[in-house]
């Protein structure tokens, strides 16, 4: 009997591009998506269970279809609905994956977890080392917003952990994912058409592809490959660092440095109409910037991102179209520039 | 030096002198146009073989003035494209190069004057940790031992500092300390660092060090709790001791505001002869001659790993590399005419 799948979180794009994918996996035989509101997107013929995660329904859904390995997507940082609300999102990260561990531990079929963090664990302050390691302690634990709901959960995951020995606990904590149809804060940050930015401060910034997210996921789930271990705790993302500054150029899209209580109270402004969402802890982000070491993702968990951090945002700028200052622009005029030179005239 | 290709531009007869460092700025900018054939028989002088003469052929001149406007314009592109590169860190390699260097040079070749010793005690490849007594309220010593390390070191090694956490919290400063390639001074840092190779560059004694009273120059203070051994035994990365003379001068810290310091959340305010007194104008340092000596490099490879976790053993360390240092100090303080010359 093939393995049955269940995925929490499928209304997400992301959700649902790992449902479609996990299903062409030759030894799962079933797999249920969950969420408590139902998906735009097809899932590729998985059943769909409308379920809130907050409710204990969901041991319920565990028991009846013998399920041995969940995959918990349903942690975000920004609510589906655009209007949707902060307390929401926050109950469903922290209450949803302490209903949905409950579940786990009293359903003997469960054998391998895997929740979907993010690197915001580890807060960002000017007194961290330039690279987290997953053993790295935060010197200021993150206080309030997403950040503090990751670390919750994975107190929770830990403590499972703890409690069934026999299950396989993987936990990934994602760099900033980008991608055609990634949701995330950082998505959201770069499609406006100025990017507010801290003056003083060029945070780096480390990227994941969606592509590479729905990969290694899939990789958690299964069974460990050869001379590899997929339970722990994993960085994961790609290679290299853009600094904000970059980024920025890359994108075409021209910068305006404001002087931090400034972004605070710009970032309540435009959340109140709706556009983005500049929580607390995402304007610490784009001040000290992040970086982790992913050795642990390529020597244990054997996972080599096909994107590095610079490919994934070149193709995030593909798919978004050339800002208001298009580098190409701005480097035909400089070649226009050197070509009225004599000396570059020579040469070119 | 047959292959120093070099076109001066300007009439100065002192970028004669600088041939050498005019090889490296040219060998960085992108395309160089073929050299033109020497005209010895229109140089009135042999000129030495570094540097061709510019004065006496004013096309030479131009065409060295566009390569280098070509050079800015190519750099220029790079830059407001973001089509450059930037480590872990956030290291720019090629800001450093091109801009902040350029800044610090004069200062450091000019006003300091600084003479560098015993370059040939850092490796030419490979992890090595320079350990640098600190000095002069603000923290220039750090930046002119890089340009020392960066300009007289034959691989041009860039010295990867580590800072207080201080620098990583002020604007403006945190983001030009990560472009120019220092990071936060703990031991994951340094140590991952030192397995890549690069050369680290350590002040001890911080604010203790750079922020003592004037009366108390050139004596060293007590080295932290010696994390930097520990480090450098796990990295297997030589000690390079250094010692830096000059830089207590430049600020003579007379008076340190208490009040000041805790209201600016510093760890001091520093109260000079000029500062605050003549305002901005006694911020501008004292032009006093700067000596950099690298002292003979202390391996930590004859150690085994375990050694990292021998107590007795990094407080040795510790002390030796502190006497090797503050012996030097003397040393060069007895050698040293005058402070300003």
């Amino acid at each position: 009997m093939g393995r049955v799948v269940l995925v929490t979180g499928v209304a997400r794009q992301l959700g649902g591009r790992f449902v479609r994918r996990i299903q062409r996996e030759p030894d799962v035989d079933r797999v249920i998506g969950v969420d408590a509101v139902a998906p735009e997107h097809h899932l590729g013929g998985a059943e769909f269970v409308q379920a809130d995660i907050r409710q204990p329904t969901i041991g319920k859904l565990l028991a009846e279809h013998q399920v041995d390995t969940v995959v918990h997507m349903d942690i975000n940082g920004t609510p589906l609905n655009p209007r949707g609300s902060r307390t929401a999102v926050k109950e469903t990260n922290v209450i949803g994956t302490m209903q949905l561990l409950g579940a786990c531990q009293k359903a003997p079929t469960v054998a391998r977890l895997v929740v979907k963090s993010s690197t915001s664990v580890y807060g960002s302050a000017p007194r961290d080392p330039a690279v987290f390691t997953e053993t790295t302690p935060a010197k200021s634990l993150p206080s309030g917003g997403f950040a503090k709901d990751t670390v919750e959960v994975e107190g929770y995951v830990r403590g499972f952990a703890r409690r069934r020995p026999d299950v396989a606990v993987s936990v990934l904590r994602f760099a900033n994912v980008l991608g055609p149809c990634a949701d995330s804060p950082l998505a959201e940050y770069f499609a406006l058409p100025i990017l507010p930015t801290i003056i003083g401060f060029d945070p780096r910034l480390q990227f994941v592809h969606e592509d590479d997210a729905i990969e290694v996921l899939r990789i958690a789930a299964d069974e460990p490959r050869r001379g590899t271990l997929n339970s722990g705790t994993f960085n994961i993302a790609g290679d290299g660092v853009l600094l904000l500054s970059q980024a920025s150029r890359r994108l075409g899209r021209p910068t305006l440095p404001l002087l931090s209580p400034t972004v605070t109270w710009l970032g309540s402004v435009l959340r109140s109409v709706g556009i983005t969402d500049f929580s607390p802890e995402q304007i610490r982000l784009l001040t000290h910037g992040r970086v982790v070491d992913t050795t642990q993702m390529r020597e244990t968990l054997g996972f080599v991102p096909r994107y590095s951090t610079a490919e994934v945002f070149t193709n995030y700028a593909r798919s978004h179209g050339p800002g208001l200052l298009p580098p190409e622009a701005l480097a035909r005029t400089v070649d226009q520039l050197a070509a009225a030179l004599p000396a570059g005239a020579g040469q070119n | 030096m047959a292959d120093a290709k070099v076109i001066p531009f300007g009439e100065d007869p002192r970028t004669r002198r600088k041939g050498q460092r005019a090889v490296r700025t040219q060998r960085a900018q992108a395309p160089l146009q073929p050299v033109p054939p020497q005209r010895d028989e229109e140089q009135p002088v042999a000129e030495p073989p570094v540097v061709e003469a510019a004065g006496d052929e004013p096309t030479a001149g131009a065409v060295g003035w566009e390569q280098r406007l070509a050079g800015g314009l190519d750099f220029l592109r790079r830059r407001i494209t973001g089509d450059y590169e930037v480590d872990d860190f956030g290291f720019d390699e090629e800001l450093t190069d091109q801009v902040l260097m350029s800044l610090l040079r004069p200062m450091y070749e000019k006003y300091f004057r600084v003479e560098v010793r015993g370059m040939e005690n850092i490796p030419r490849t490979g992890g090595a940790l320079i350990v640098a007594n600190h000095s002069g309220t603000v923290p220039l010593d750090g930046l002119m031992l890089q340009v020392a390390v960066h300009d007289h070191h034959p691989a041009n090694r860039h010295l990867r500092l580590l800072a207080a956490d201080l620098v990583f919290m002020l604007p403006v400063i945190s983001e030009l300390a990560r472009k120019a390639g220092h990071t936060l001074a703990c031991a994951e840092d340094a140590q991952r660092l030192l397995e890549r190779g690069e050369v680290v560059g350590v002040m001890p004694e911080g604010f203790k060090g750079i922020g003592k009273p004037f009366s108390e120059r050139y004596k060293l203070q007590r080295f932290g709790r010696g994390g930097f051994v520990s480090t450098a035994l796990r990295a297997r990365a030589p000690i390079v001791p250094c010692s830096i003379v000059g830089a207590e001068e430049t600020y003579p810290m007379v008076g340190n505001s208490k009040t000041l310091a805790r209201l600016l959340g510093f760890p001091y305010f520093p109260i000079t002869p000029t500062f605050p007194l003549l305002g901005p104008l006694g911020a501008v340092p004292l032009p006093t001659k700067w000596t950099i000596q690298f002292g003979e490099p202390i391996p930590t490879d004859v150690y085994p790993p375990e050694a990292a976790d021998d107590p007795m053993l990094m407080f040795n360390l510790t002390d030796q590399v502190r006497e090797t240092i503050q012996h030097t100090l003397y040393k060069l303080l007895v050698r040293r005419r005058s402070v300003f010359f």
